[in-house]
């Protein structure tokens, strides 16, 4: 009872449960279908990574105050960007640079917009969109080939466990990087000098101003990195799950991940969690689809993860509270 | 205490496009003195401290520190040179503890990671020492204002402020917490601490400071020592005329109640009643004040009788008319007006203009519409009209409300509710904030208003207004109207006992 009580009071009674119950499900469907439980699983993982580096994105803006509703068309032109490198050097780790450079770059121009020009913040990130759509629609073209894409790297003994071997340690690396960034950004958000700095920047732009930090620079630079971190995202899609470009391949991921954002409340280990349950989703969704589960329209399946995105943020989005002074710009006295 | 010189500014002059704020102010602050600058609003007070902070950059003058000449140009300079500021609107991150919120921009750190442990104890020490009771890790947005002044004012010692600003520090406060804020700020003089306070109450300053100075359009206009003056001349000197400081008023002549509540309850969400069985009546010409400790129902009682709170149970008439409940517009068709507590977020639309703000209660009607439009002419013309008459400082009708001062937007308030065919007056805390002049002004219009045979409930937590104002007195404590007692009879100390509920009895209605 106790026990129970401290969980609730610490908020963590929710995700517990939760957790708890997949668990559980989890090992029952492995005992009764070891091949489709872990490929469901590896699905989820996969299908979560973009999801979680574009929310990561939009937390580090949305700490220090820029609404950033422009991850989806970062996350374009840097798929699309990372691509083309690819195509002309054949070299990935020069790809993914590239791409996370452009993700970093668009960022720039959401911060000039946002805190230098003091424009309204959702204008701009749809600016992002409508020219990253634009830009990526006119310049490619269809039969473009490449070296390849990443390939997964097995950790070793690890990858020998069963179900978890398999569905953790081998992945590729922008995978792996997606789940160490939660952590770090985690830490770094609530335990360093710079997220105590950013979070005030986010709340009370007024008040870190008047105790001399700097809320122009600290905007600009969450702004440029989540940036990075959504062209990182972008890089993902065509340079490690798919392997070519297609014209709008975001598909509505960069506003998936905004929802994530909210419903894990601003912090990366909520969003990880919130982007895992939207993998899932779409794993499941794949799942049915192949195996023939359901007598009804394949359209109807495809809607699973973008219905559960809605009934999670119907439900739980509500209590949630965003910083405080996001979306507006700062101007000194 | 005669000690050297801590901080002193001459001849500052600071212009704003219109006005000259400061106009060669020469200042001086003693070490591990208080020193009170009094004014009423818009006298330059803020202005010159903005100025002393690095807020502001003066256009001439000097700032000298331990007698150096200090350039100031960010607040960050200030706190370099010790200097503390708690503004009159808290710089705190509402989200944030109590440690977060003070070391916030000075965090102790090892190689960026910030030592929270380490920070919490510097806090409680801190708090410890200064006898400034707080919990380090409570969040900021739970704790009561009084509490976050504390964190404001720790804030600026974990810097190590040798002199600490405080920038009307008691106008968001209680009269408790007002207490305690004093018992601080000697705590602090006594450590050595040099304290700026600024406030237009005179009463407070007579009783903290060593020495006062007074500033009046900008300009010092004198000095002096609590002990060499009296409120009177104080307020002379501020206002730069006789002031009234007691209410002149005759008898009242009642008539008939104008408005009556009859066993109002209103029951709050966390199961209790936030107002208990209340029952009052108003009569014309009279005044009945309504006094009790803040947070005794006072707020939910006028919310409620002015039609913008749902009440549970209970019936309130007008002129012996049963009126619908929750329905402020049949309120005022019916007569009412409503001074409220809030004056900038239920009294007025401040990015309105004041020609808005005139007709909220009577924009759907002639002459202000001509069918399906406004009537432009008509509503300019009676704004004109209105800030003529009550007086209103401004330069334009056409401005938003927020440019005005705290008491011209009460006087535009009062144009406004008082214009129309008014039978009954809700006056909550109807002088909060103001300055001498401005109270003078509106105790003025109030007794006016009696006297031309409206009903007033006054609603206040200043215990001096209501013994003024007042023709009857109604005491609530715990949501009940404990006692109600004609004002002649009344004493400080019987109100005093029955407002802390030590005394519960219900004295004939005079």
């Amino acid at each position: 009872m106790n026990f129970i009580t401290y969980l609730r009071t610490k908020k963590l009674l929710l995700p517990l449960s939760l957790g708890l119950l997949g668990l559980v499900i989890v090992i029952v469907s492995y005992l009764n279908n070891p091949q489709s439980t872990q490929a469901v699983l590896g699905s989820t993982i996969r299908q979560s990574t973009p999801i979680i580096l574009g929310a990561l994105c939009g937390i580090m803006c949305e700490r220090a105050g820029i609404v950033n509703i422009g991850i989806e068309g970062q996350m374009l032109l840097s798929a699309f960007i990372g691509f083309m490198v690819n195509v002309w050097t054949g070299n990935l780790f020069i790809s993914v640079l590239a791409g996370m450079a452009t993700g970093a770059l668009l960022g720039l121009l959401l911060a000039f917009v946002s805190v230098t020009l003091k424009l309204d913040q959702i204008i701009g990130g749809t600016v992002i969109n409508i020219l990253a759509l634009g830009l990526t629609g006119y310049f490619y073209t269809a039969g473009l080939t490449t070296s390849g894409k990443i390939q997964p790297i097995t950790l070793g003994s690890l990858a020998q466990i069963p179900l978890i071997g398999p569905v953790l340690f081998r992945n590729p690396p922008i995978t792996y990087t997606a789940i160490i960034l939660v952590f770090v950004l985690q830490f770094v958000l609530f335990k360093t000098t710079w997220g105590l700095r950013t979070r005030a920047v986010g709340e009370h732009p007024r008040a870190a101003d008047t105790l001399g930090i700097n809320v122009f620079s600290t905007r600009y630079i969450n702004t440029i990195l989540g940036g990075a971190i959504a062209g990182l995202a972008g890089a993902f899609l065509t340079l490690e799950a798919v392997g070519s470009f297609e014209r709008a391949m975001t598909n509505g991921r960069g506003f998936v991940a905004l929802a994530v954002m909210i419903f894990g409340k601003w912090s990366p280990i909520g969003a990880w969690g919130a982007s895992l349950l939207f993998g899932f989703a779409n794993a499941m969704q794949t799942q049915f689809q192949f195996m023939g589960t359901f007598n009804i329209p394949h359209q109807f399946i495809g809607m699973l993860p973008y219905l559960l995105t809605i009934i999670v943020l119907a439900g739980f989005g509500g209590r949630a509270r965003p910083p405080a002074a996001e979306g507006s710009p700062y101007e000194k006295e | 205490m005669a000690n050297r010189p801590i901080l002193e500014t001459k001849k500052i002059t600071k212009r704003f496009p219109g006005v000259l704020a400061n106009k060669d102010v020469d200042m001086v602050l003693n070490e591990g003195e208080i020193l009170a600058i009094l004014g009423e609003n818009g006298a330059g007070k803020t202005t010159l401290l903005n100025i002393i902070y690095g807020l502001y950059s003066q256009d001439e003058g000097e700032v000298f520190v331990y007698g150096e000449k200090t350039s100031i140009n960010s607040p960050h300079d200030a706190i370099n040179q010790g200097i503390g500021m708690v503004h009159q609107h808290f710089m705190l991150v509402p989200v944030f503890n109590v440690t977060e919120n003070i070391i916030l921009g000075s965090e102790i750190s090892t190689a960026g990671v910030l030592n929270l442990k380490k920070a919490r104890h510097r806090v409680a020490a801190l708090s410890d020492s200064y006898g400034l009771e707080v919990n380090p890790e409570a969040i900021v947005e739970d704790l009561p204002v009084g509490v976050q002044q504390r964190v404001e004012i720790l804030k600026a010692l974990y810097r190590e402020a040798r002199i600490l600003i405080l920038d009307e520090p008691t106008a968001v406060l209680t009269p408790q917490e007002i207490e305690d804020l004093f018992r601080v700020m000697r705590e602090l003089k006594s450590k050595g601490v040099s304290i700026i306070f600024i406030s237009h109450k005179l009463k407070e300053v007579l009783e903290i400071a060593d020495r006062i100075m007074v500033m009046r359009r900008g300009e010092v206009v004198g000095e002096t020592r609590p002990n060499e003056t009296s409120k009177a001349e104080l307020a002379n000197m501020m206002v730069g005329r006789e002031v009234l400081l007691k209410v002149d008023k005759g008898p009242a002549h009642p008539t008939d109640a104008v408005f009556e509540i009859k066993d109002l309850v209103i029951h709050e969400d966390d199961h209790r009643n936030a107002v208990e069985r209340v029952s009052l009546e108003v009569r014309g010409g009279e005044i009945l004040g309504v006094a009790g400790v803040q947070g005794n129902g006072q707020t939910e009682l006028a919310e409620a009788i002015t039609g913008l709170r749902s009440i549970t149970s209970g019936e309130i008439y007008i002129d012996g008319r049963k009126m619908p409940a929750a329905n402020p517009r049949a309120l005022t068709e019916n007569g009412m007006a409503h001074i409220p507590e809030d004056r900038q977020k239920h009294g007025l639309v401040l990015p309105y203009p004041l020609t808005d703000n005139l007709i909220l209660c009577s924009y759907y009607k002639r002459p202000f519409v001509k069918g399906l439009t406004r009537n432009d002419d008509a509503i300019e013309e009676y704004a004109k009209r209105l800030i003529e008459s009550f007086d209103i400082r401004t330069p334009s009708p056409f401005i938003p409300a927020s440019n005005l001062s705290g008491g011209n937007q009460q006087k535009l308030i009062v144009a406004r509710e008082l214009s129309r065919d008014v039978k009954v007056l809700i006056a909550n805390q109807p002088t909060r904030g103001l300055d001498v002049g401005s109270i003078e002004y509106i105790h003025r219009t109030l007794v006016e208003m009696r006297d031309n045979g409206v009903g007033i409930l006054l609603i206040s937590a200043e215990l001096d207004e209501i013994m003024s104002l007042s023709d009857r007195i109604a005491v609530m404590y715990e949501g009940e109207i404990v006692a109600t007692l004609a004002a002649k009879d009344a004493t400080r100390e019987e109100l005093g006992l029955l407002m802390a509920g030590s005394k519960k009895e219900t004295v004939p209605a005079a």
